[in-house]
């Protein structure tokens, strides 16, 4: 393997971990805040590409515009869910949380089928997006360079809501102890909803920067991203908002370079991807930068 | 009272079952309508519904019902949906599956129970192997790998292929094979082989390797979504030689998702409404233009072929038991259907096929290639 061919293939690991790491921040902080795994969180990713799918393609509203309104739409998808179907369930046992959050998933996935159809749609890429750069040899997708971008400016984003605002501050209360923070006087549920809001719309925003690179959506076109945004959040900690970032390019570099220096085992990009996890867990378990918890689901 | 009730209750049902109408022949449609390979059943789907529409489906005097199974593009969903057609349903044969990784499945079902079975697209040889009652309607995939690898090399001059394939399906593993023996018989060269997973969406690792080997042509035989994105991820890697996929690519989504980017890919494929200048086919892709306001696939049209082999196999066999259906399926000689003519051999279609070309956005004829 040429030293050219390498950098392109430490390009295309960067793009895809970036975008893992998108999704992974979504996860990591509802669990930091409600030890919940939203495992509807992969779906509503997928429900985020189809409002910018048919604001731009149908509606035909500018770029800037449609990713606006999907932010804000895919937040309220994700108040909705938490409304309906994690909020009645909160004082109950932790597993009956989590099986509800499989099932809303499974729902979402099914109601986009009988609504939109099971047949892919092409998504319309920015041409931001979609404009290649060469540098001598190297050739990078406007994606490439955006992806990363966008999540650290994401990451910084996040970290200064969640460390210097008033919100944050209920937030982290919130994370240790529940009860305490209600009698400080702090409106739980409305942090919690806040917290919803915000992990759908990073969901919202990897899901229209996915969509771009990989121009096809389908009512399935969650699980896979979810699983492995997962797996990214684990193995950087849970619950930890820089160890999902890490964990995201983690994965993202360790899949390409399976394939690029095993090109046989190409086909088991994912069993290296999982292996990955029980390896990290195996030798540290609460993950990278996760602190050990005496309570996990 | 109530006894006597219940009785003319029963003498009315059984009646009216016997006396009413003539009991239709049932025909099992075992499809992938929804989950990652929905686009295939869809169409098959549509053409067998737009047949029936364009003309009266009979048989024997006896009108022919369908029964729509979703077998949702799972191996497992797709041989509990054969037995539910023929243990529920009783139906006399079935078309489906769409594509050969379902029909490995289903096939041994519709065997233990002997009932036929005919995929409109499932070109894997391995579908009829050894089996009594499971069909084709399709050319099988040595044939059109070995189309692909003859137009690689005679019609388009290439010598270095580079092949990539999916692993997780038969299909694409096995035209890989295939292409790449004619290639080299012919003495052309590989020089990269790589793998992907369905499902997978991004193939930057594969495309990237592939270029450093510098081909001069790339064979992908995969589905229409990876064969998409694909084109999109090879055209913004700077790899551009000539793309050349198998009938996997045949459905307008692969257009619609490859835009600009799929310009120029050329597969080998069934059929194409230019092809059908004459006849019924004409006639029909007439029909189809003005119902649907589009051109008629070759996805629908091979399900309407698999229609027509099994109409014509239950006119000669004179009876809708499927052993005898069964017995006239392979007995089935230059059988007229809408793609051309069929001939049956040990449960294949022995047929054309063509070459395709995207040329502004739309499948382009290019050629038909006859056994």
């Amino acid at each position: 393997m040429t030293f050219e061919v390498f950098i392109q293939q430490l390009l295309n690991g960067l793009t895809l971990g970036g975008l893992y790491s998108l999704i992974a921040i979504g996860y990591t902080m509802v669990y930091g805040i409600l030890q919940l795994i939203n495992f509807a969180h992969g779906d509503i990713f997928m429900v985020a590409t189809y409002f910018a799918f048919y604001l731009v393609a149908v509606f035909a509203l500018p770029w800037w515009a449609a990713a606006l309104l999907t932010l804000g739409l895919t937040a309220m998808v994700g108040v909705l869910v938490e409304r309906v179907a994690y909020r009645p369930l909160r004082n109950e046992p932790r597993i009956s949380l989590l099986i509800t959050a499989i099932g809303v998933s499974f729902f979402i996935e099914n109601l986009a089928i009988v609504t939109v159809g099971a047949r892919p749609k092409g998504f319309p890429t920015p041409k931001l997006m979609s404009q290649v750069i060469d540098l001598g040899g190297i050739r990078m997708s406007g994606v490439s360079i955006w992806v990363p971008l966008l999540s650290s400016v994401l990451l910084v984003l996040l970290l200064f809501i969640v460390y210097r605002t008033k919100v944050g501050m209920a937030m982290r209360a919130v994370s240790k102890d529940v009860e305490a923070t209600r009698l400080m006087g702090v409106n739980v549920d409305r942090i919690i909803m806040y917290a919803f809001a915000l992990g759908s719309a990073l969901a919202a925003a990897g899901g229209m920067m996915w969509a771009s690179k990989y121009p096809q959506i389908q009512p399935l076109m969650g699980v896979y991203p979810g699983w492995k945004a997962f797996t990214a959040a684990v193995v950087g900690g849970i619950g930890n908002i820089v160890g999902a970032t890490i964990g995201g390019f983690i994965i993202g570099i360790a899949e390409i370079m399976t394939i690029a220096f095993l090109p046989q085992l190409s086909g088991y990009r994912d069993a290296f991807v999982f292996a990955i996890l029980i390896l990290v867990l195996l030798v540290k378990p609460s993950g990278l930068l996760g602190q050990s918890l005496k309570e996990k689901v | 009272m109530r006894r006597v009730l219940l009785f003319v209750l029963t003498l009315v049902l059984l009646l009216s079952m016997t006396v009413g109408a003539v009991e239709p022949i049932k025909i099992g449609v075992n499809l992938e309508m929804t989950g990652m390979l929905a686009g295939y059943g869809q169409m098959g789907w549509e053409g067998l519904q737009a047949f029936a529409e364009f003309q009266k489906l009979e048989v024997l005097g006896r009108p022919v019902e369908f029964v729509l199974v979703d077998n949702k593009s799972d191996k497992v969903e797709a041989a509990n949906a054969t037995s539910r057609l023929i243990e529920k349903e009783n139906v006399s044969a079935i078309i489906g599956t769409m594509t050969s990784g379902n029909m490995l499945a289903a096939g041994p079902i519709a065997e233990k129970y002997g009932v036929p079975m005919i995929g409109p697209s499932t070109t894997n040889p391995l579908t009829t192997q050894g089996k009594k009652y499971v069909f084709r309607a399709c050319f099988v995939d040595s044939f059109q790998a070995e189309v692909a690898a003859k137009f690689a090399y005679e019609d388009l001059g290439k010598r270095r292929a580079a092949i990539i394939s999916d692993i997780t399906n038969d299909y694409c593993v096995a035209l890989g094979k295939y292409f790449e023996k004619a290639f080299v018989q012919m003495g052309g060269q590989v020089v990269s082989k790589q793998y992907i997973k369905a499902g997978d969406q991004d193939f930057s690792a594969q495309l990237t390797a592939i270029k450093s080997a510098n081909p001069d042509v790339i064979y992908t035989p995969n589905y229409y979504t990876e064969d998409a994105l694909l084109a999109i991820q090879a055209k913004s890697l700077g790899l551009d030689v000539p793309m050349i996929g198998s009938d996997g690519a045949d459905v307008p989504e692969f257009l619609q998702i490859g835009k600009e980017s799929v310009e120029g890919f050329m597969y080998t494929g069934f059929w194409h409404p230019d092809a059908a200048t004459e006849g019924l086919a004409k006639e029909f892709t007439e029909f189809f233009r003005e119902k649907y306001g589009k051109d008629p696939n070759a996805f629908g049209a091979l399900s309407i072929d698999s229609l027509m082999l099994l109409l014509d196999a239950i006119e000669r066999a004179g009876s809708d038991d499927p052993k005898a259906i069964r017995d006239a399926l392979e007995a089935s000689e230059n059988v007229q259907t809408l793609t051309g003519v069929i001939t049956i051999e040990n449960g294949d279609a022995v047929r054309n096929a063509v070459i395709k070309e995207v040329r502004d956005g739309k499948p382009a004829y290019r050629a038909t290639i006859n056994p």
